[in-house]
């Protein structure tokens, strides 16, 4: 197989509309992310944050052709992917906040962010998580005679798991309805993927399994767009599943506050002219104003102060909260799971940081 | 002599210790050689040992640990370092079905000196994923060995054991542990025998039996009910949760009378029970009162910050335990 990167040209006329959606929804990830960064810094955030910028143009480009009941799967590096599915991002923000509106109840935070409601099955704290679970919903869409799409981003790094190689093999021969989208950024955590496998283009494994690949250009959102489609129309119609390549890079650590010390600034600021946002500002020359752009910008700034007073507003969960939502059925104190439910938080309740008082009381 | 290091520094002391006297000792794991580890456990090995001895890895548990066991039936004694406990799932089989079974199935032709090194424990919103405590599974697998160190001195004295043990043996340190300093021997050759518990406080009231960070919660609640309310509390750290020190257990209870065991894991199926059930079935009449069992409630780690320190056993729920079997059996 042999791979050839488009260059970035002006976008033909017919593209202007979509060139600007999908501008859009980059400038809304990068307003989102970089409010993100911010708020972590400032310790509004609990846990691990790992931030997108600069790979903004994968999920613009994938979730722009898709449908709202098509399914997709996340990685640790998951905000980018939720709002471009279609999130509401002051949901998202009051979940990493830990709060009671947050779209998980605050039991999942930036790590595990999800919403079921637009098909998005869950950004994932484990590497290679979401493999199995799109081959899964793009099997459950053929069992129920839909027309659904399941995709899985995920990194390079992910590639080296098993799971990656035994739900690629599954999805080819069972030609399920499904779309692999490798984010390769050229890092797993600290580590130069050039370091964990002798291959430059990872879509050659998909070979292995007989699914076609192609490899795209990871910063530029139409292109991917592009791919996208056309993969995606193949899954649609029964023809099986696709893998695209985007060669993409980080360029922020692989976490907020992580030191860098495994590459140089200058590897990093070589990168900065890539930024997928300023390429297609670029291949929109004379079709996006100055106003226009900035106007883009404006509102992605407002929806994100919008949603962090809405994440500040919000109540922490109640701490009942915790001992719920493991099981179907453990909200029913009539229910086996209920009944044990209400025993456990009886027996943690003396020592609730707002109990009355922290004194006796027993544990079991 | 001794000296106040950190818990992360007593291992890297270990693991220097040890591959200095081993040639067949060697380290691998994810991120670990270039980055020195997430606790900065791993720091500067690799210019003592080089990157031969101290490998960075892909991301394929499976492989590192099927590896590992490969690797320590041919002669040498791989340390694996799992990143985080959680990702033992990802090895499984690796673990359960051939690390464990391997020495008995082949008619002990072989041994499987592997250790595996596994951050647990909850902290800092981690997360469900990131914040599990998995030992009980692995006691229940028969051919592992168990260690939990508490201290930056048992971190030492149990890596180093655990390193020259013939069995494969499963490492559990606690993430919040890391950064903790405490006294740590200069000998060399400090070890501390897989399968030893250690009384850390002396008590007659009642005896709090547990191991790994809620050692310390456990001696804080001591601390507490013996300032504010006369209640004298053991504790004793066990250490190593397989083979169990039965023979600790038995005398601590026939020391105390009344028994509280604890630890973070979640506390159904845990190793509490076995404990518990140990003594209910050979100290019944040594006791004043049921044994309690305190341990994580039944679900998976919430992200959130008010969430994760509501479920799972701190210094007041110890105490509180303790003041009831005490109460209770006056
Ligand atoms: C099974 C598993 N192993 C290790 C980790 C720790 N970890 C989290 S992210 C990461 C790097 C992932 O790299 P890649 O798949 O390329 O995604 P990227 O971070 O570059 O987006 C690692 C090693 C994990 N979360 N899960
Ligand atoms: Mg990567």
């Amino acid at each position: 197989m042999t791979y050839t990167l488009a260059p970035a040209a002006p976008l033909a006329e017919g593209e202007i509309a979509l060139g600007k959606t999908l501008l859009q929804m980059m400038v809304r990830i990068r307003a989102l992310e970089e409010g993100i960064e911010r708020h972590f810094l400032a310790g509004e955030i609990p846990g691990f944050a790992h931030l997108s910028i600069g790979q903004e143009a994968v999920a613009a480009g994938v979730c722009a052709a898709l449908r709202r009941d098509d399914y997709i799967a996340s990685t640790h590096r998951g905000h980018g992917h939720t709002l471009a599915k279609g999130a509401a991002m002051k949901a998202m923000v009051a979940e990493l906040f830990a709060r009671s509106d947050g779209m998980c109840r605050g039991k999942g935070g930036s790590m595990h962010i999800a919403d079921f409601s637009i098909g998005m099955l869950g950004a994932n704290g484990v590497v290679a998580g979401g493999f199995g679970l799109v081959a899964g919903a793009a099997l459950a869409a053929r069992l129920r005679k839909t027309d659904q799409v399941a995709v899985c981003f995920f990194g390079d790094g992910a590639t080296n798991r098993g799971p990656f190689h035994e739900n690629l093999n599954l999805a080819a021969i069972w030609d399920l309805p499904a779309l692999f989208v490798l984010e390769n950024n050229r890092y797993a955590s600290t580590t130069s993927t050039a370091e964990t496998m002798k291959i430059e283009d990872v879509a050659i494994r998909a070979d292995g399994y007989g699914m076609p690949a192609r490899i795209v250009d990871g910063f530029d959102a139409v292109a991917v767009h592009h791919a996208a489609l056309d993969a995606i129309g193949r899954a649609r119609r029964g023809a099986g599943p696709t893998f695209i390549e985007c060669k993409t890079y980080r360029v922020r650590g692989h976490y907020i506050g992580d030191p860098e010390r495994y590459r140089t600034k200058d590897e990093v600021e070589a990168h900065k002219s890539d930024d997928p946002i300023v390429r297609l500002q670029a291949r929109l020359a004379g079709e996006l104003s100055q106003g226009e752009f900035e106007a883009l910008w404006d509102a992605a700034k407002s929806e994100f102060a919008e949603a962090l007073s809405f994440a500040r507003a919000s109540a922490p969960p109640e701490t009942g909260e915790a001992f719920r939502g493991a099981y179907a059925g453990d909200r029913d104190p009539e229910t086996p799971h209920g009944a044990f439910a209400l025993r456990e938080e009886a027996s943690f309740a003396p020592f609730f940081s707002d109990a009355p008082s922290a004194g006796t009381g027993s544990v079991h | 002599m001794a000296r106040t290091i950190s818990f992360s520094e007593a291992t890297l002391e270990a693991m220097r210790e040890e591959m200095r006297r081993d040639p067949t000792v060697f380290l691998m794991g994810e991120d670990i050689a270039k980055q020195g580890g997430i606790f900065g456990q791993f720091k500067g090995l690799p210019d003592e040992f080089g990157l031969e001895r101290v490998r960075d890895t892909p991301i394929s548990e499976a492989a590192l640990v099927g590896a590992g066991v490969g690797a320590a039936l041919a002669g040498t004694r791989p340390v694996v370092d799992m990143h985080f406990a959680d990702f033992i799932t990802c090895s499984m089989d690796e673990l359960v079905n051939q690390a464990a079974k391997l020495r008995y199935m082949f008619g002990e032709q072989c041994t499987v000196p592997l250790t595996l090194r596994a951050p647990d424990g909850i902290t800092k919103s981690a997360g469900a994923q990131h914040s599990q405590s998995l030992e009980s599974w692995f006691v229940h697998t028969p051919g592992l060995e168990v260690v939990i160190p508490a201290s930056a001195r048992d971190a030492k004295g149990l890596l180093k054991s655990a390193i020259r043990s013939d069995n494969p043996t499963l490492y559990f340190e606690h993430k919040s542990l890391f950064p903790r300093k405490g006294e740590v021997p200069d000998d060399d050759d400090f070890l501390i025998p897989i399968g030893k518990a250690e009384t850390v406080r002396d008590g007659r009231d009642a005896v709090v039996i547990t191991y790994g960070i809620t050692v310390g919660r456990a001696l804080e609640a001591a601390e507490q009910l013996a300032r504010d309310e006369r209640i004298d509390v053991r504790v004793v750290n066990l250490r190593t949760i397989w083979p169990l020190d039965y023979d600790a257990i038995a005398d601590a209870v026939a020391a105390t009378h009344r028994v509280a065991i604890a630890h973070e894991a979640v506390r159904v199926g845990g190793v509490g029970g076995e404990i518990a059930a140990f003594i209910a079935e050979h100290c019944f009449d040594d006791l004043d009162a049921p044994v309690v069992r305190l341990g994580a409630a039944h679900v998976p780690t919430p992200f959130a910050p008010n969430l994760q320190e509501a479920m799972y056993p701190r210094a007041p729920a110890i105490a509180a335990a303790c003041r009831d079997l005490v109460r209770k059996s006056r």
